[in-house]
């Protein structure tokens, strides 16, 4: 049986937020039985764009990560409304029955994620179903999807096992897999907001004058192991990027052919940049209050 | 399959789909084209072939329309202040406090008409005003631009003329140096996707957020390009005081300015390339005049102060050593200058009090590169793309139905081919729309023009009042964007109350802004709900070819999807109505229904050489074969750069200006790119604020203004809305208020956002999505903060343009603040330059402080 996935590129994402009105505009005011009552106009984000900025002045970045109903293969939603109120279609997409759901609030909390909000006025949970009664009518993509300027949804419809494969080749990742809930939602890019870098920028004094160094070679090393490298840019500019949160001490080092060297240390903690690395011909490499 | 009807719509972010059941929209899409449309160009470029996507991609703000449509702030009945009466008290000084009442249209309807007889009939011509915004909703039959023209030149009225508000820099300071006036001082773009994918190595953006203004109405057909660019390798560089979403997508070096003080960072990247020959002496000598006196200036010989990068980096924050490195890469690589939103010209640099110093240094720093020469041009893969440039159908800037000849561009194409009754408007009397309030306060303005017929006609001044002319005391208000749009807005409350003003009448929506200050309100209906008939994205007029942003030229019929909600009516109608008061109905219309006109404009275009009017009714759409790929328009400039003979398809400049043979050189007196402009030595060589030789004179308010910055030691700047269209989406109980970078809701209340940095919040105590007052001597306005690096130490990033106006007692005894996020209550209305009439929103000092709401202030 094939079923449904949604691939979410985090990476593509610029935070538009055309999914999430796109899919408003399908709810707001519009019933569809069996399938979902009308959204609120407020309050609601079935679709939620989250942001992370990284760095600090000199570096920063930032990216999105679109969240929304993971359609879980193992629901704690399901398993919370036991009387079948919340299930799971064969085609893996996960609803809310707006009938037999509602006065129940408890199903909101169940959702790990948050995925879920209460309407107050209907006295139902609700959340994104996927645009299923649009798929049923022979959609070939959500609305988001369609919608979304950059390509960052794609909506695959394959055996379990060949998702796996795309799991594989594009190296997807799960919101909180430790929960097991085993979602359809897959995230690829996902470093861009969970994970860090440490940057920093490679001058020299060349006659009096300090310029930016390209071309130096970067090494980090983590107890005076080479774990990356990378060259510094244009602007001397270099990130290593993919390191995880609260991960200790890092050491980095830059090497240039002909300017000499330079050296920092840094505890990690958050996405870091490190300023200006000045790059000395002797031994004992400094480095600027960045 | 699930009952609806498919029509189709066109809009300010995109054409689109809309599905109707019942009488009721039920949703909007992209139109996705099928096999039956043409086929889509494709660009090769490095090895690769690249193919647009097969829809129109929609801007948030076009998303989120159905909401706006249904929104419980529409204006469904004609209104009436509670205390005005037309035969008795007027009570002007309650415009925007007393309530309103429910009247009939008859009512409505006659009072208007008899307030136009009674001005005429009182103080004469000239007596009634009608002050317009800038943009509509999509159209030629009911924009602004058409139907409201063709009423006010039936009736007669004093033109609030607009200042370029959009190009600013470019007119009154980049077109000197190489002319372009048609466009109004900015560059063209033929040619130059194919030319950037293919040949450039490195793209500046400076002052440049396609991401979030779409070019302008092209929803999101740039991006798909952009992402082509950053898959081939292509640099990125990002010269702005925000790391905006345009640099948050493509990544690349971030230099971080602070506001108005880019043509320091500018001269001295000139400065190097200078330095350490880093310019295309030949193209300098062959193309350009006057370069040694830039060149001394630049090196000091002539004012003793050599312009290097560490004499910029006082002034623009930008480290010595980043400058010089730009420079080297710049004068080293080929390079692509996107050089504000449109990659050729705008940017919020150009709305600042060294707008034009910014956008002159733009022109200046091309000419040293050798502009149009491959991967040398102007742009960011917004404009340019392979389309079919020569099928006409017209832009909103054409007129439409107006039959007005001199201040729209009818009289080029739209007015011989749809041959319609001419209208002329007999007031000669103008003011300038930035000093309205003052010419009802004070009772007089001066200005200077906007008309980019040639580069001299901005030179001129005109007066208000004007001899022989009635004041103003009627005010016909279209729209409600005044104080979300216009410098020191506070000023329009005062205006509207003034006693002078003996009646408002206000044509809007929505209840909003400058509609809750009217007498009588005439409720105009949304463009689903009456007929029109467009092209995506093509203005014409001063943006010639403005849909060579597009992937697909999409040509649709507006369908009138739903009837008008309420009572409300069409613009066309209402004027036709009053018109019919006046006896001047049958001239108004022509006979013609709404639906007629579209029938006549289609008949006016190149379209029925493609498809049937029955066809075009039904299927709503369609869609223009691209350009085979071996009659495609030539690079702009590249004629320039090669000396040959102009070879792009618009008609610029006018004949006349040429100062040799027609077709050879720039507009400029010299025919070449000018170091030291003529046009601005005939023009106003005694103008010290805008001297012939471009040159870095500090914003008279910023860091430099010391005083003032001692009080007010924060930057604010307030760019185009990401998520609304100016003020068209805002407010209105629309669901963008749900985007966090939009609005925030607080304790019942929706707030507008202010993005401050970490280190200015600390100081000020300020936490993250907290309400903060803002304020200056001008004004005080309430914004939640979303503090984050996004923005640099010192500097504070806001939108401009939104749609309400909720002036409330927030503080002290007195103390009024606008709560719902004008922006411009905070920026000055001095002109850029003196002899200008250019708007510096952009140079703004300000102070913050956390805010909590006081007790008993209602949400
Ligand atoms: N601080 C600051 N201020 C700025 C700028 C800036 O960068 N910073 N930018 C400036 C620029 S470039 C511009 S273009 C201006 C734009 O300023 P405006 O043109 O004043 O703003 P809009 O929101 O486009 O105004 C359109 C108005 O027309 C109404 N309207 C639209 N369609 C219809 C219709 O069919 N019928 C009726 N009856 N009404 C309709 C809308 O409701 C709205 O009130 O703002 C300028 N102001
Ligand atoms: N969504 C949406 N799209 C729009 C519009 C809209 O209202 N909403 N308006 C349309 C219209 S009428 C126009 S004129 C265009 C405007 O298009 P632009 O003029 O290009 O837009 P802005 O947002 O004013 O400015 C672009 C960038 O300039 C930066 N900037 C501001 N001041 C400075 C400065 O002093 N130096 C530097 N280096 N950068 C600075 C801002 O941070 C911003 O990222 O957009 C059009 N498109
Ligand atoms: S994400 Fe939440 S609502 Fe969706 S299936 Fe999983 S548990 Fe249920
Ligand atoms: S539509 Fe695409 S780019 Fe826009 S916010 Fe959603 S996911 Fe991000
Ligand atoms: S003659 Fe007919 S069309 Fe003309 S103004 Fe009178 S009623 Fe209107
Ligand atoms: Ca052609
Ligand atoms: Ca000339
Ligand atoms: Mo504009």
């Amino acid at each position: 049986m094939k079923k449904w996935n949604l691939i979410i590129d985090v990476a593509k994402c610029e935070n538009c937020n055309n999914c999430m009105l796109t899919t408003r505009d399908e709810h707001v005011g519009n019933d569809f039985p069996g399938y979902a009552a009308p959204q609120p106009v407020h309050g609601h984000n079935w679709i939620k764009i989250h942001r992370k900025v990284r760095g600090q002045d000199g570096m920063v970045d930032a990216a999105y990560r679109p969240t929304t109903c993971n359609h879980c293969d193992n629901a704690p939603c399901i398993k919370a409304a036991g009387d079948g109120s919340v299930y799971k279609r064969a085609d893996g997409i996960v609803i809310i029955d707006p009938q037999k759901a509602r006065g129940r609030m408890d199903i909101v909390s169940s959702c790990p994620y948050n995925a879920i909000f209460w309407n107050e006025e209907l006295q139902l949970p609700q959340k994104w179903i996927f645009d299923a009664h649009l798929l049923d009518q022979g959609w070939k993509q959500p609305r988001c999807q369609q919608s979304c300027p950059t390509g960052v949804y794609w909506a695959v419809q394959v055996e379990d096992a060949e998702m796996q494969d795309l799991v594989k080749k594009h190296k997807l990742e799960v919101l909180r897999p430790e929960l097991n809930t085993k979602p359809r939602v897959y995230y690829k890019n996902l470093y861009r907001f969970s994970k860090c870098f440490i940057g920093g920028s490679v001058v020299a004094e060349i006659d009096g004058i300090l310029d930016c160094i390209p071309g130096a070679r970067m090494m980090l090393k983590r107890a005076g192991q080479e774990i990356a490298s990378a060259q510094s840019d244009t602007f001397g500019d270099f990130k290593f990027d993919g390191l995880d949160p609260d991960s200790g001490d890092y050491q980095v080092e830059a090497v240039h052919p002909d300017l000499g060297s330079a050296k920092a240390a840094v505890t990690l903690v958050d996405s870091r940049y490190l300023g200006l690395l000045r790059l000395q011909q002797s031994e004992s490499s400094t480095r600027a209050a960045g | 399959p699930d009952g609806t009807v498919r029509y189709t719509t066109n809009t300010n972010g995109g054409p689109m789909f809309v599905y109707v059941k019942d009488g009721r929209i039920v949703r909007m899409t992209p139109i996705v084209l099928d096999e039956t449309d043409a086929p889509s160009w494709s660009i090769q470029a490095r090895g690769k072939t690249f193919t647009p996507w097969r829809k129109s991609t929609l801007s948030p703000h076009a998303s989120a329309l159905k909401s706006m449509v249904y929104s419980d702030k529409r204006l469904l009945y004609p209104m009436k202040r509670v205390d005005f009466d037309p035969d008795g008290e007027r009570n002007p000084q309650n415009r925007g406090i007393s309530g309103y009442e429910r009247i009939s249209w008859d009512e409505a309807l006659d009072t208007v008409a008899s307030e136009i007889k009674r001005m005429k009939k009182e103080h004469g011509p000239g007596a009634i005003a009608i002050p317009m915004p800038s943009h509509h909703q999509w159209g030629n039959i009911g924009y602004y631009l058409s139907a409201l023209l063709r009423f006010g030149n039936l009736i007669g009225f004093t033109r609030v003329h607009p200042n370029p508000d959009s190009w600013e820099g470019w007119y009154w300071g980049a077109m000197h140096h190489f002319g372009g006036s048609l466009r109004l001082g900015v560059p063209s773009f033929y040619g130059t996707v194919e030319d950037c994918l293919q040949e450039a190595q490195q793209i500046v953006f400076w002052s440049s957020d396609p991401e979030s203004t779409n070019g302008l109405y092209a929803g999101f057909e740039g991006t798909q390009r952009r992402l082509w660019a950053k898959e081939l390798g292509i640099e990125f560089v990002h010269i702005d005081p925000h790391l905006n979403p345009t640099a948050q997508l493509l990544g690349g070096k971030w230099i971080s300015i602070r506001p108005a003080t880019d043509a320091a960072l500018a001269t001295a990247i000139m400065h190097v390339w200078v330095a350490e020959g880093l310019y295309d002496k030949q193209y300098v000598a062959d193309r350009s005049t006057g370069f040694d006196e830039w060149r001394d200036y630049l090196l000091g010989s002539t004012d003793g102060v050599p312009k290097t990068p560490e004499w910029q980096e006082g002034e623009t924050g930008v480290p010595a050593h980043v400058c010089r490195a730009l420079a080297r890469s710049w004068g080293s690589k080929k390079t692509y200058l996107s050089a504000g939103g449109l990659g050729a010209g705008w940017g919020g640099a150009c709305r600042s009090a060294t707008g034009s110093q910014w956008a002159r240094c733009m022109i200046l720093m091309m000419a040293m590169q050798g502009w149009g020469k491959p991967g040398i041009n102007f742009g960011n893969l917004q404009f340019g793309a392979p389309l079919d440039y020569e099928f006409y159908f017209p832009g909103y800037a054409e007129g439409g139905i107006s039959g007005e000849l001199a201040f729209t561009a009818s009289g080029i194409n739209n007015y011989q081919r749809m041959p319609h009754l001419i209208t002329m408007n007999p007031v000669k009397q103008m003011i300038p729309r930035q000093r309205l309030p003052e010419a009802i306060v004070e009772g007089h303005s001066k200005g200077f023009m906007w008309d980019g017929s040639s580069m001299e006609a901005q030179f001129a001044p005109f007066e208000y009042p004007m001899p022989g002319y009635s004041k103003i005391h009627m005010l016909y208000r279209y729209g409600g964007s005044s104080f979300g749009t216009i410098a020191k807005s506070t000023r329009f409350e005062q205006s509207y109350r003034h006693p002078s003003i003996e009646f408002v009448v206000n044509q809007s929506i929505w209840f909003e802004g400058d509609a809750k200050y009217a007498d009588i309100i005439l409720p105009a209906c949304t463009s689903f709900e009456r007929w029109d008939i467009s092209e995506w994205a093509n203005c014409a007029g001063y943006i010639h070819h403005n849909n060579a942003q597009l992937n697909h030229r999409i040509v649709t019929l507006q369908h009138k999807a739903i009837e008008p909600l309420g009572e409300s009516k069409s613009d066309y109608q209402i004027y036709l109505e009053i018109l019919h008061r006046l006896g001047l109905g049958a001239m108004f219309s022509e006979g013609c229904s709404e639906l007629d006109w579209c029938k006549r404009v289609f008949d006016s275009t190149d379209l029925p050489k493609y498809i049937g009017w029955k066809e075009f009714v039904k299927k709503g759409y369609y869609v223009l074969p691209a350009e085979p790929e071996k009659t495609r328009t030539a690079v702009s400039m590249r004629w320039y750069a090669e000396g040959r003979p102009k070879d792009i398809p618009e008609p610029h400049p006018l004949p006349s200006q040429f100062t040799e043979e027609f077709g050879k050189g720039l507009e400029t007196q010299s025919g070449k790119l000018e170091f030291v402009s003529s046009s601005l030595l005939r023009g106003q060589a005694d103008n010290p604020e805008r001297p012939a030789l471009n040159r870095y004179i500090p914003a008279w308010e910023g860091p430099h203004a010391k005083e003032l910055f001692e009080k007010y030691p924060l930057q604010m700047i307030s760019t185009h809305p990401r998520y609304s269209f100016h003020t068209y989406g805002d407010g209105k109980d629309s669901v963008l208020n749900d985007i966090d970078d939009h609005r925030i809701f607080i304790d019942g209340y929706y707030y507008w956002v202010m993005k401050i940095n970490p280190e200015d919040a600390a100081k000020r105590g300020i936490r993250h999505h907290q309400p903060i007052r803002v304020f200056n001597d001008r004004g005080s306005v309430i914004f939640v903060a979303d503090v984050s690096p996004l923005v640099g130490r010192g500097l504070m990033k806001t939108f401009e343009s939104n749609a309400d106006f909720d002036p409330v007692h927030t503080h002290g005894t007195d103390g009024v603040s606008d709560r719902s996020g004008c922006a411009n209550v905070l920026t000055s209305p001095r002109p850029q330059q003196q002899g200008t009439e250019g708007m510096a929103a952009n140079s703004c000092l300000v102070e913050m402080q956390p805010w909590t709401p006081p007790a008993g202030l209602k949400s």
